[in-house]
């Protein structure tokens, strides 16, 4: 196997006395799809924050690429979840595509054409020519996160996160954003972490499924882990996973605190 | 009488140094001022003035340089908000504190203050046009200094300002550069302290940005019209304030809303073609 881009050893996090994950090992290869699962406080944000440098682990370590995490990455591509915009806020479209390949760096432009014909090409690809000029206040949710999509690749990162990029967003855009992302990772071979609580509108492009719950997780292939006996394990609960018309829902049965149905469905 | 322009020719030139001052007030002001707008820091701005206020009443008080007793007290009040003040909630607490104290410490200073200051009232409501030799050279120091500084970390500051969340994933020094912003804000409130009052800082450094942000999302557009603003009504106050023998700030401070208010006129009529 080459080298992996993403190496997770035997980490642990815990606030107090609750554990959130504990001796979590994960390599991630090249160009490999992971959705990152688990119900709401089940650590899964948590674990990005700690990819992204922004969260100490109690033990055990992460490295990107080789190299141990710092504060934040320039090989990383980072697509959060959906917000609402500011009316007022001064970029248009083409500028979060701008800013996702030199913002970071200081002093005048000096690579102002070459940038301009990057973010060119990547408007390109995200189909994004007819939008760029458009405050980012007045896009809709799919297109502000098509545009996330692009500011994410734009620097050709080894390896995407991404927080949720799906929700609030209607099924038909969740489609479009999920399709775009699946095709820009392959173009550019980067490895995508996806955190997300329904796996459904990804689950074709999906490899490996990471499912976090109770200070504990699975790690596997999405039907080696979405399967009942092993997520009743899991939460150490009765757990039903439905597989209907290709799609996977979770249901919680007995005397559980967390609304499965409403989560995954 | 308000205006009198008989004699204007031979006016201008008494007033060079307080129009060289005013373009340059204007120009950090519209720049920094889309700073404070995209980082939602008006409140901050007011803060920051009335400490700088009491630096300056103190300076004059014990005889020290009352521009150098404003920065001072702007850099104080800047480095405390953004110690303590790093979350928006926190912020606003913190400065609806340090404002009453510093604008109560001007006025001890003052009230103690021995000898007859024309510029006693001026630190709060701004100067008749003098803007001596010394303070020119300090002003425009400090414009320099402001603008570069600005000028080198534009990318950053607005990456870290319009797009937080992803900025710092990317591994900007968010947090250093919210400290780094809030120096350089607070040596352009000294400055405009030292012209507008810092009663009326807000002229300068907030309206005008406000104002091209109700007509512009291009983030190349909106810095060039807030100086466009700023220029015209720090630098329009002046040229009127001289046909009129008042303070210049009532001047500066009414072109600045009226052109906050054709913005807005503009934004509505935008609004409703469409």
């Amino acid at each position: 196997m080459s080298k992996p881009v993403l190496s997770v050893k035997n980490a642990s996090l815990a606030f107090g006395e609750k554990a959130l994950w504990h001796g979590l090992n994960l390599d991630v290869a090249p160009g490999e799809f992971i959705a990152v699962l688990g119900t709401n406080g089940s650590g899964k944000t948590t674990l990005m924050k700690a990819i992204l440098g922004q969260q100490k682990l109690n033990s055990g370590s992460i490295e990107i690429a080789g190299k141990p995490v710092k504060h934040g990455s320039r090989d990383v591509g980072y697509i959060p979840q959906h917000r609402a915009v500011d009316a007022s806020t001064p970029l248009l479209a083409r500028d979060l595509l701008t800013l996702g390949l030199s913002g970071h760096r200081y002093g005048i432009p000096l690579h102002a054409k070459r940038d301009r014909a990057r973010v060119e090409h990547i408007l390109g690809c995200i189909n994004g020519f007819d939008l760029a000029r458009k405050p980012i206040g007045e896009l809709s949710g799919g297109e502000l996160q098509r545009f996330r999509v692009g500011q994410a690749v734009i620097n050709e990162p080894d390896l995407i996160l991404a927080d949720e990029p799906l929700s609030a967003l209607d099924p038909a855009q969740q489609k479009i954003v999920a399709d775009l992302l699946d095709q820009e990772r392959k173009e550019h071979s980067a490895a995508v972490l996806f955190v997300t609580h329904d796996v459904n509108p990804i689950l074709s492009m999906v490899d490996r499924v990471l499912y976090l719950a109770n200070g504990s997780y699975r790690i596997g292939t999405p039907d080696e882990v979405m399967r009942s006996e092993v997520l009743s394990e899991l939460y150490d609960t009765e757990i039903d996973v439905v597989r209907n018309q290709g799609r996977i829902v979770v249901v919680g049965t007995t005397n559980h605190d967390h609304h499965h149905e409403e989560e995954w469905t | 009488m308000i205006f009198d322009f008989s004699n204007y020719d031979q006016l201008i030139p008494l007033v060079t140094n307080s129009l060289i001052a005013a373009a340059l007030l204007g120009l950090v002001g519209g720049l920094i001022g889309i700073f404070v707008m995209t980082r939602d820091m008006s409140f901050a701005v007011h803060g920051i003035s009335e400490l700088s206020f009491a630096g300056a009443s103190v300076a004059l008080l014990v005889g020290m340089d009352v521009v150098a007793g404003s920065i001072v007290g702007s850099l104080v009040a800047a480095l405390i908000i953004g110690v303590l003040g790093s979350r928006a909630k926190d912020r606003n607490s913190i400065i609806a504190v340090l404002m009453p104290f510093g604008l109560g410490l001007g006025i001890l200073a003052l009230s103690l203050y021995p000898g007859r200051a024309s510029n006693k009232f001026g630190l709060l409501t701004g100067q008749i046009v003098s803007v001596n030799g010394t303070s020119l050279e300090w002003l425009a120091g400090i414009a320099i200094l402001v603008v570069i500084a600005l000028a080198v970390i534009w990318r950053p500051l607005s990456f870290a300002s319009l797009d937080p969340e992803v900025a710092e994933a990317r591994g900007v020094k968010t947090g250093t550069l919210s400290i780094v912003f809030l120096v350089l804000l607070g040596l352009a409130v000294a400055a405009s302290v030292q012209v507008v009052g810092a009663l009326l800082v807000l002229s300068l450094l907030v309206t005008p940005a406000a104002s091209a942000l109700r007509v512009t999302s291009s983030p190349k557009l909106a810095p060039v019209l807030s100086v466009a603003f700023a220029l015209t009504a720090s630098v329009g106050g002046i040229l009127l304030a001289l046909g009129g023998g008042l303070p210049i700030s009532p001047y500066i401070t009414s072109i600045s809303f009226l052109i906050y208010l054709s913005c807005r006129l503009i934004a509505y009529l935008r609004r409703v073609r469409k």
